[in-house]
């Protein structure tokens, strides 16, 4: 089961589990990770799953679609190279540990 | 109450499984639409699969198995219709939506086009309008102090932008309104409301026909971006006018139905509305929370495709399953307190847009109509209160009010 460490922008860090194909925003959510929103419910249309992606693990992810990059642009909060929708990164066993930052706000 | 469960004897017309909780309430019945909560209980508690002996059909009313059902359409399929009629047995009334009455992959292109027109990205530029006609909205009945919140407000206010938005002519507009009626009364079962619905429709249903139509459309509105679309191939000039449809059907009452719940909501609880007031950024999930609480779209059917197992019970091919979306978003399984309205809950996974891959295309649309209609009461109303009867609507879809009299007060 890969895991997740979210770090919230206090500093909080929160590891969870993810089981295999699902999106890094569905197991936030399903976990209750405050700070992930996830309106659309993962559709790539409400930019509020919007995480940093930490350095390390930004080239390891599938590249990014252009529907999710149209819509990082309209993200609450500011946009940064290491930008992306959480509901668009499958979890596989390539990902465990990954380590995603939460932005201080989703709208 | 008179929600019964049997487990003993079978209805021999429908053949109620054996083992299936089997229940004889009608949730299309005006006893229903006047206090579906004690009825919605009784579903949750009768067990995780259920069998409604009235209309022949499964019901799921838990939030485990409504989500479960919603996110796997392949099983539980959406293209013999969405309501109690199977396409696959009987003619639907109007041609088939393509986007709502649809599977993948035939859906998953229509769709795409769809996030695309109403995503975050398209709402920004709205944003400023929507929030200063809410503002002269919200001015104007605070100048009035005494009128109806259904049709003053949860209706007038959508009705000044949606339109608008889409590129709809001003002729005719007074067909939306009766059309998504129509639409949503369809879905439910052959009663009085939906014989009746249908039999008034031709003059609804020729307006929207001709609203679809390129011509028609205002450039810059959503309904010109569908067409355009067309012209870059993404879909077929002759499917473009039926995706205008679904933005005619979907995105007018649905939102008046949302913004009266969320109305009705702060008049009933007064604490909530202060904290609404004393913080006008918690516009957003107030809303949301009035979608979980009175969830104004209440069922959805779907159909099986293969023989499935949900729960423990065995349902076969080509069986009708009923989603209560208004008892999951307050199954105590799922939800604390789930019989109160809180506008500080984190509302994520509530299931009143749905779920999945057809949860609801217009959401950011309606939630931006919403908030910016909740903001503009938080800064500017001090109090609210109920001044006669509250009457409720029927309809064998949505949930709300046909009439709310209140007064307001300046903060
Ligand atoms: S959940 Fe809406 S864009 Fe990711």
């Amino acid at each position: 089961m890969p895991s997740i460490t979210f770090i919230h922008p206090d500093g909080r860090q929160q590891r969870i589990d993810a089981s295999h194909g699902e999106s890094a925003m569905q197991a936030a959510t399903r976990q209750d990770v405050s700070g992930i929103l996830a309106e659309c419910g993962g559709s790539a249309m409400c930019a509020t799953c919007h995480v940093y992606v930490d350095d390390d693990w930004l080239a390891r992810l599938p590249a990014m679609g252009d529907d999710e990059d149209a819509l990082l642009d309209g993200a609450a909060a500011e946009r940064q190279a290491n930008s992306r929708l959480s509901c668009q990164i499958k979890l596989g066993a390539d990902l465990d540990g990954l380590v995603l930052r939460l932005p201080d706000r989703q709208t | 109450m008179s929600a019964t469960s049997r487990t003993d004897s079978v209805t021999p017309e429908h053949g109620a499984p054996a083992g299936v909780p089997h229940l004889d309430v009608d949730p299309f019945s005006t006893e229903f639409f006047e206090e579906p909560h004690p009825i919605h209980e009784a579903l949750r508690e009768a067990g995780p699969v259920v069998w409604l002996d009235k209309w022949g059909v499964y019901g799921v009313a838990r939030y485990a198995e409504v989500h479960a059902v919603l996110n796997d359409p392949m099983t539980f399929c959406s293209s013999r219709g969405v309501g109690l009629s199977d396409f696959a047995k009987e003619k639907a009334w109007r041609p088939q939506s393509i986007i709502l009455e649809a599977d993948p992959p035939a859906h998953t292109r229509t769709r795409a086009v769809l996030n695309q027109i109403l995503s975050a990205t398209a709402m920004k530029p709205l944003r400023s309008h929507f929030t200063a006609l809410a503002e002269a909205k919200a001015d104007e009945l605070l100048a009035r102090g005494g009128f109806d919140a259904i049709t003053d407000l949860a209706e007038a206010y959508p009705l000044s932008v949606f339109p608008d938005a889409l590129g709809l002519k001003q002729e005719g507009r007074e067909n939306l309104l009766p059309y998504a009626s129509l639409v949503f009364n369809a879905f439910g079962p052959p009663n009085q409301l939906r014989q009746e619905a249908i039999e008034r429709s031709a003059p609804h249903q020729a307006y929207v026909a001709e609203q679809c139509q390129r011509e028609n459309l205002a450039p810059g509105g959503f309904g010109a971006c569908i067409h355009a679309r067309a012209d870059a191939g993404d879909i077929t000039h002759e499917e473009a006018p039926l995706l205008v449809r679904s933005l005619l059907s979907a995105g007018l009452d649905t939102t008046v139905y949302g913004i009266g719940a969320a109305v009705y909501c702060l008049a009933r609880f007064p604490d909530q509305l202060a904290k609404l007031r004393s913080d006008p950024t918690l516009a957003r999930n107030a809303f949301e929370e009035a979608i979980r609480f009175e969830s104004p779209v209440q069922t959805f059917f779907r159909t099986t495709t293969r023989e499935v197992e949900l729960s423990g019970h065995r349902i076969g091919e080509g069986e009708k399953v009923l989603m209560f979306l208004g008892a999951a978003n307050r199954d105590p399984r799922r939800w604390e307190r789930a019989d109160s309205y809180d506008i500080t809950r984190r509302t994520t996974g509530h299931v009143g847009f749905g779920s999945g891959i057809h949860m609801c295309v217009g959401q950011l649309v309606a939630r931006l109509e919403g908030e910016v209609m909740l903001a503009a009461i938080a800064r500017k109303v001090g109090k609210i209160e109920i001044t006669g009867p509250v009457k409720r609507r029927y309809n064998n879809t949505l949930r709300g009010l046909e009439s709310l009299p209140i007064t307001i007060s300046p903060a």
